[in-house]
């Protein structure tokens, strides 16, 4: 059976200064099967952004998909027409943003920015579409839906706003949904509200997710799979509990480590040293090297993958044993 | 013994606020004044930020303040800093009630308490470079002796951040730098308190390792005390000696860090520290508190928390349950811990 989204080899390019491409998005492949959840997890500037936009088609000028191949349902989107990619856009791929507020227009009521997207994609009388919406709201636990239609986005609250752009999300019941970091602009409660919702409604559904995040900890309770991303390189992927328990690269062994939690009460956290190097500065060969405590000579040279493409890792000098 | 139980025997505390209460609002001019007066008009919305709060910070503790947006963390560290006055109660500061200080003594006590705060780009001056953002303050005060760069090199370098980059603007730095150059900037006034208001919130997981590692080592070195807010609890827990929750503008539960992680008591508290991301690996359900914190504007009456409450009877719909103490040094404000009303 083929996977519902591989990716390989995706590589996506910015201008540089000098002329020159920057890889944001560099040598990234990836597989996931239908109703199966996966996190993209890295900091800012590592490329897991930009990888759920070229995965979209929603990579702006002067950037683009410099190489690679998207297959959705076993066909390349990447080299895909706009009219294609615009049929799959919101219809069997779907998006959720950080930021409600940029999803939604201020000055529409729900309702009609619902039916709106409806409308994009199937032919339906008004009511109908408008009987959808109403159900899609319900769906995602917003209280009195019939009304709040007619309400507009600043009526609601920001876990109120995200659920509206999640019952977006799931109008065409799409077969994958890009969520990027939808909850870090809300509160914990919020937070494990909107996931249990999406939890419910993907596995009832059977969509695949890819959940982008930089929080371990969210990623390490949803997902089945995890991929780290630094420097525009999946560094380490693999199966969440695999890499979590023992995790290879000395990135993501890092990362985890880094995460304050009731073990490190009192005492000082272990720190990556140094800071994220711009794109423009990334050192060659191995990204990482210059932060990471067992560089040698040998990682100048450009780590390849280790492994197949469901568990991987670029390090020559993996950690071997679990994390204790 | 604990550092937290060293500090408890201390006598005055560093920081008591009493019966402390904020509203903010429009203040109605003559007009509006006698419309309201005749009916003719409503009276002007008032948001009630704190709600006659009680708080102890001792000398050389931690303490980490935790609740969702709204709930009036912020507000509560600002009146602690001393930057914002309390509509009404007292901030006794050191023992001595701040709004009495006058002349120098108002000065050093405003010197003495810092914040800092959560974004570090918009708490920095743009046009002006991190060596006059760091000398500003000091000079003007006059705490400087000596040269002023070799003073600024000093709390630049206490603060990790490279002395020979302190002629360059804000921009030029990432946020770790920024937020560097930010407790460089507060460390300059020589405080004993610093207030930290989300101050690693918009930073990345390693940076932030490094900033939370930072705030430690400052602890010994300047033996400096710290009220900690934030809504993460991985980084409060963390952190802390002693955490207080705050809820709807009242603090509901205060204790010791590993008291209140492993036996909460306020069922707010229970159901909040549920919600702890923690790496785990393993599929897990999220169960989720229902619904959402109430408006400010028109606080619930009787405990804030009924509505979102399982255990809500009808005394907790009428009255305001008093603060206990149910274990020595945790308090908590519900009325399951009455006897006479279970």
């Amino acid at each position: 059976m083929t996977a519902l989204l591989e990716v390989r080899n995706l590589v996506t390019e910015f201008p540089g200064e000098a002329g020159n491409g920057l890889r944001a998005v560099d040598d990234v492949s990836f597989r996931l099967g239908r109703g199966k959840v996966l996190g993209l997890v890295g900091e800012s500037g590592s490329g897991k952004s930009v990888t759920g936009f070229s995965i979209m088609g929603l990579v702006d000028w002067p950037g683009r998909v410099a190489g690679g191949q998207i297959l959705f349902d076993g066909e390349d989107i990447a080299k895909a027409d706009a009219e294609t990619r615009r049929s799959l856009r919101g219809r069997r791929i779907a998006m959720v943003f950080q930021d409600p507020m940029m999803t939604l227009n201020p000055v529409l009521r729900i309702g009609t920015q619902m039916t709106e997207a409806l409308h994009a994609h199937e032919r339906m009388s008004s009511a109908a579409a408008r009987e959808r919406a109403r159900d899609a709201l319900g769906l995602v636990g917003i209280p009195s839906p019939e009304e709040r239609l007619d309400a507009y986005p600043h009526q609601f609250s920001g876990g109120m706003r995200q659920r509206v752009a999640i019952a977006i999300a799931l109008l065409h019941r799409p077969d994958l949904i890009i969520a990027d970091e939808p909850t870090t602009a809300l509160d914990v409660t919020i937070q494990a509200q909107i996931i249990s919702e999406f939890q419910k409604l993907t596995e009832d559904q059977g969509t695949a997710v890819i959940w982008i995040t930089h929080d371990l900890a969210i990623v390490s309770g949803l997902a089945d799979r995890i991929a780290v991303m630094y420097g525009g390189r999946i560094v380490e992927t693999g199966n969440i509990e695999d890499v979590l328990v023992a995790p290879k690269h000395p990135y993501t062994h890092g990362l985890i480590r880094s995460v304050p939690s009731q073990n490190s009460r009192g005492h000082r956290l272990a720190q990556i040293p140094g800071v994220t190097p711009s794109l423009a500065r990334m050192p060659e060969g191995c990204a990482f090297r210059t932060r990471c405590e067992r560089a040698t000579d040998a990682c100048t040279a450009r780590p390849g993958r280790f492994g197949d493409v469901l568990a991987y890792h670029r390090c020559f000098h993996p950690h071997e044993e679990a994390l204790v | 013994m604990t550092m937290a139980e060293t500090v408890a025997g201390a006598s005055t505390p560093l920081l008591e606020l009493r019966q402390v209460s904020c509203r903010f609002g429009a203040r109605p001019d003559l007009a509006a004044r006698i419309a309201i007066a005749l009916g003719a008009a409503k009276p002007f919305p008032i948001i009630h930020a704190l709600d006659k709060v009680d708080l102890k910070i001792r000398k050389g503790e931690v303490l980490g303040l935790v609740g969702e947006s709204g709930c009036g963390k912020s507000t509560l560290g600002r009146i602690a800093a001393g930057i914002l006055p309390p509509s009404a109660g007292q901030v006794f500061w050191k023992g001595e009630d701040r709004a009495t200080l006058r002349g120098s003594r108002q000065r050093d006590a405003d010197l003495e308490a810092q914040m800092i705060f959560q974004n570090p780009m918009a708490a920095l001056n743009p046009r002006i470079t991190i060596e006059k953002l760091v000398a500003e303050a000091p000079s003007i005060h006059g705490l400087i002796k000596g040269s002023t760069s070799s003073y600024v090199d000093d709390y630049l370098t206490k603060a990790g951040f490279d002395p020979a980059m302190k002629k360059r603007l804000p921009h030029q730095f990432s946020g770790g730098q920024r937020a560097r150059v930010n407790i460089a900037r507060a460390l300059a006034v020589q405080p004993d308190f610093l207030v930290c208001d989300e101050s690693v919130a918009a930073l990345d997981v390693s940076i932030q390792a490094q900033i939370l590692n930072l705030f430690m080592d400052l602890r010994e070195q300047l033996d400096l005390t710290y009220l900690f807010v934030s809504h993460d609890l991985g980084v409060v827990e963390h952190i802390s000696d002693r955490v207080a929750i705050m809820y709807l503008g009242r603090v509901i539960e205060e204790a010791p860090v590993a008291e209140i992680f492993s036996r909460p008591n306020h069922p707010y508290t229970q159901q909040l520290l549920a919600e702890v991301p923690r790496i785990r690996p393993g599929k897990r359900r999220f169960a989720a508190m229902k619904g959402e914190l109430p408006s400010p504007l028109n606080p619930p009456k009787g405990c804030h928390f009924h509505p979102r409450c399982p255990h809500t009877h009808e005394r907790c719909r009428i009255e305001v349950p008093k603060k206990r103490e149910i274990a020595p040094g945790h308090v908590s404000a519900c009325h399951l811990n009455d006897k006479q009303a279970v």
